[in-house]
């Protein structure tokens, strides 16, 4: 019954995607309500990048991947075919992990491509498999993600049915076995060493540094490369159509298309798939093509360029082009593509909070900097919200910030004030970059809106004196 | 000891243990399984699942607790998160939290005494752009409005699947809490390419030769 309600198409899409004028180099199944079946999908040019592949040595198809340069999608931007250049000569076996595990706040790109084209996944999957020599994969999907759960089982058995995958696939030689992996509920788990370990079946805490690359020492200890969703889904393209063809699309050093996510206050919010590198987040967020402008015509007020973690951008920043180095020397970072627009009517301080809190409740306990300081982060601000903010509380969060992230830290320029911008990334004495993402927030609100939260502290003594030592004595 | 797993569900959890070099791995997998045939995860669980992983019991429960998807006491029957984080809160999720709150009347993190009910906050579940958004047993509800809330609360309580006003239109039926793929992977022995141990493998895969 589930199984034909879902080849059937009984189960739509969800919203999200917006089909906008473009080149379409990922998304461009995303119209049709059928583009989860692996009938749609050899319809509309499937599997031809796999067979192109086939057709030649594992080293070409690295090359063309390398060539293409191809940026890794989960938030670092580190180029895909130089990673897969790391695994050490002559450990076998290797693996290759698919981080489906997106949970950064305000991204969902992934989600969309796991639920609407996962055989053009699958295909990514299988081409990395050829290029690097694997004989096994693992597509963890987020625990959350039902419905993506559904269509990647449902289109991996349609692949394992038709030859695709498994033993001799399209009666060749080259065999490998695609496992679906579903996790159970934890932002850490998308850091690739945290996502090793949930599905060695451990708690999903990062491992400590060095070695920095899984592509050393990895899955069960052996050489394991980690890519995105997003990243191995741009590979059927450009096997199909060649490095220099992708490399026509986007900036130079940002080449092809890239999904974007936004949300917030827009008139027109959505999943967007934008050229890389040349679209400016003033285009984005106010042409009729992309995100018509803020609601009522409201003031931009600040926006977060690129996921939770990623410090906030201004008006002045809306001129930036959506490119890596551009925006890191601006003080923030494109990260996973997650955009948040907010408008005039926002509280700074709420904004703030609600961010910092994310990353208290999802930091995995690890290293002492992020565990104590993302809670005593979220404690500050909570007491300057109802009132019982103390007057050291401003310094007291600077000063918690500098803990877990020492230094100068990651921030837009502010004009006004004669502030220039501080480039990312910021430093860390964490394993990972959780505990240093919970600072962004809250640099980027004090510097910009200090006025806010002066208001908010009317207490004037540091410690309350509410008793009165005559009444405790009788 | 008495199994816990009944036969069939035995049956997929061997089927996921071979697909994996190290039957560790599916340790998460099982702790779902067990949580789709109960709704929770007991101590008869956590022990067959030992012993199916090679793990002990104090293992899985040590990786299960790390997870915030694992219940370890019963839990209602639908599960409700709301999703609080900033994209939904711009656009009314503090509301909608307020107001399930008081149509379910309990606190976040209980179970209303019928047993029907648990409510949780809920970290950012990727819609964002279809926000302010509210998950039953992690099938998602998109801009969600009080009233829609209630509606999906009036049908849930009347047994009918409310997953039409979802955002999939599906027409299938509500799984209880702790079903989530209600389609399961299936390797073909026939088309398996072969899994083994890593410490079995010496050498590049052979198909390498072949092709180079």
């Amino acid at each position: 019954m589930v199984e034909s309600s879902l080849q059937t198409g009984y189960v739509k899409h969800a919203p999200g995607f917006v089909e906008n004028a473009g080149p379409k180099l990922i998304t461009s199944r995303f119209k049709h309500t059928d583009s989860f079946t692996l009938d749609k999908y050899l319809s509309t040019g499937g599997y031809e990048g796999l067979k192109s592949s086939l057709n030649r040595s594992p080293d070409q198809v690295h090359n063309e991947v390398r060539e293409a340069s191809l940026l890794g999608r989960g938030g670092a931007g580190f180029p895909a075919g130089i990673k897969w250049g790391f695994p050490p000569e002559g450990v076998w076996p290797r693996y290759l992990v698919v981080n489906g595990d997106e949970s950064e706040i305000g991204t969902y790109k992934d989600r969309l491509l796991m639920e609407r084209d996962p055989h053009q996944l699958i295909e990514g999957v299988l081409i990395a498999c050829y290029a690097l020599g694997l004989s096994q994969a693992f597509l963890y999907v987020r625990g959350e993600m039902a419905l993506a759960q559904e269509r990647i089982a449902l289109a991996l058995d349609e692949a394992y049915k038709a030859g695709y995958i498994g033993k001799n696939i399209l009666d060749t030689k080259f065999s490998v076995d695609v496992v679906m992996h579903w996790g159970a509920g934890a932002y850490i788990v998308g850091e690739e060493t945290a996502l090793i370990e949930s599905l060695e079946g451990k708690r999903g805490m990062p491992r400590l540094k060095p070695p920095y690359f899984p592509a050393a020492i990895g899955l069960y200890g052996k050489p394991t490369i980690v890519n995105n969703v997003e990243t191995l889904s741009n590979l059927p393209w450009i096997l199909n159509n060649g490095a220099s063809a992708y490399k026509g699309f986007g900036s130079e050093s940002s080449p092809g298309t890239r999904m974007f996510a936004i949300s917030g206050h827009v008139k027109r919010p959505g999943v967007y798939e934008v050229e890389h590198g040349v679209t400016t987040f003033r285009e984005l967020f106010y042409d009729d093509n992309f995100c018509r402008g803020i609601r009522d015509d409201n003031e931009l007020k600040m926006f977060i360029p690129g996921g939770g973690s990623a410090p906030w951008f201004f008006q002045e920043q809306l001129d930036l082009p959506l490119e890596a180095s551009a925006v890191g020397a601006a003080g923030s970072m494109l990260g996973s593509g997650a955009m948040v627009v907010m408008d005039e009517t926002t509280d700074a301080v709420k904004a703030c909070l609600s961010v910092v809190r994310f990353f208290a409740r999802e930091s995995c306990g690890k290293c002492s900097p992020c565990r104590e300081g993302t809670t005593w982060e979220e404690k500050i601000l909570q007491r300057i919200l109802d009132g019982d903010g103390r007057p050291s509380d401003i310094d007291l969060l600077l000063d918690i910030g500098d803990n877990i992230s020492p230094g100068p830290y990651p921030a837009a320029a502010f004009p006004d004030e004669g502030l220039d911008a501080v480039p990312f990334p910021p430093s860390q004495t964490t394993i990972c970059p959780l505990g240093p993402s919970s600072v962004a927030p809250i640099v980027s609100a004090i510097r910009r809106f200090r006025d806010e939260f002066d208001s908010l502290i009317t207490r004037r003594d540091p410690i309350p004196l509410s008793l009165n030592v005559e009444e405790v004595v009788t | 000891m008495m199994a816990f797993f009944n036969q069939e569900n035995e049956e997929i959890a061997k089927e996921i243990v071979s697909r994996y070099p190290v039957a560790r791995s599916a340790l998460i997998p099982l702790l779902h399984l067990a949580q789709e045939q109960e709704g929770w995860i007991t101590k008869p669980a956590m022990e067959q699942i030992a012993e199916l992983t090679d793990t002990t019991s104090v293992e899985v429960l040590g990786t299960g607790t790390f997870y915030e998807m694992f219940k370890f006491h019963p839990v209602g029957k639908y599960l409700i998160k709301v999703c609080t984080n900033i994209s939904c809160q711009l656009l009314g999720a503090d509301e909608l939290f307020e107001h399930v709150k008081t149509v379910l009347d309990i606190e976040e993190g209980s179970t209303t005494k019928d047993g029907l009910f648990t409510f949780e906050e809920a970290e950012c579940v990727a819609a964002c752009t279809e926000a302010p958004c509210f998950t039953v047993n992690y099938r998602y509800f998109h801009r969600a409005t009080p009233e829609l809330f209630d509606e999906v609360v009036v049908d849930l309580k009347a047994g009918v699947s409310p997953l039409s006003k979802g955002c999939a239109d599906d027409q299938g039926v509500m799984p209880e809490h702790g079903t989530l793929s209600r389609f399961r992977q299936q390797i073909p022995k026939s088309r398996s390419a072969g899994i083994k141990h890593p410490e079995e493998i010496k050498g590049p895969p052979s198909w390498i030769e072949e092709v180079v």
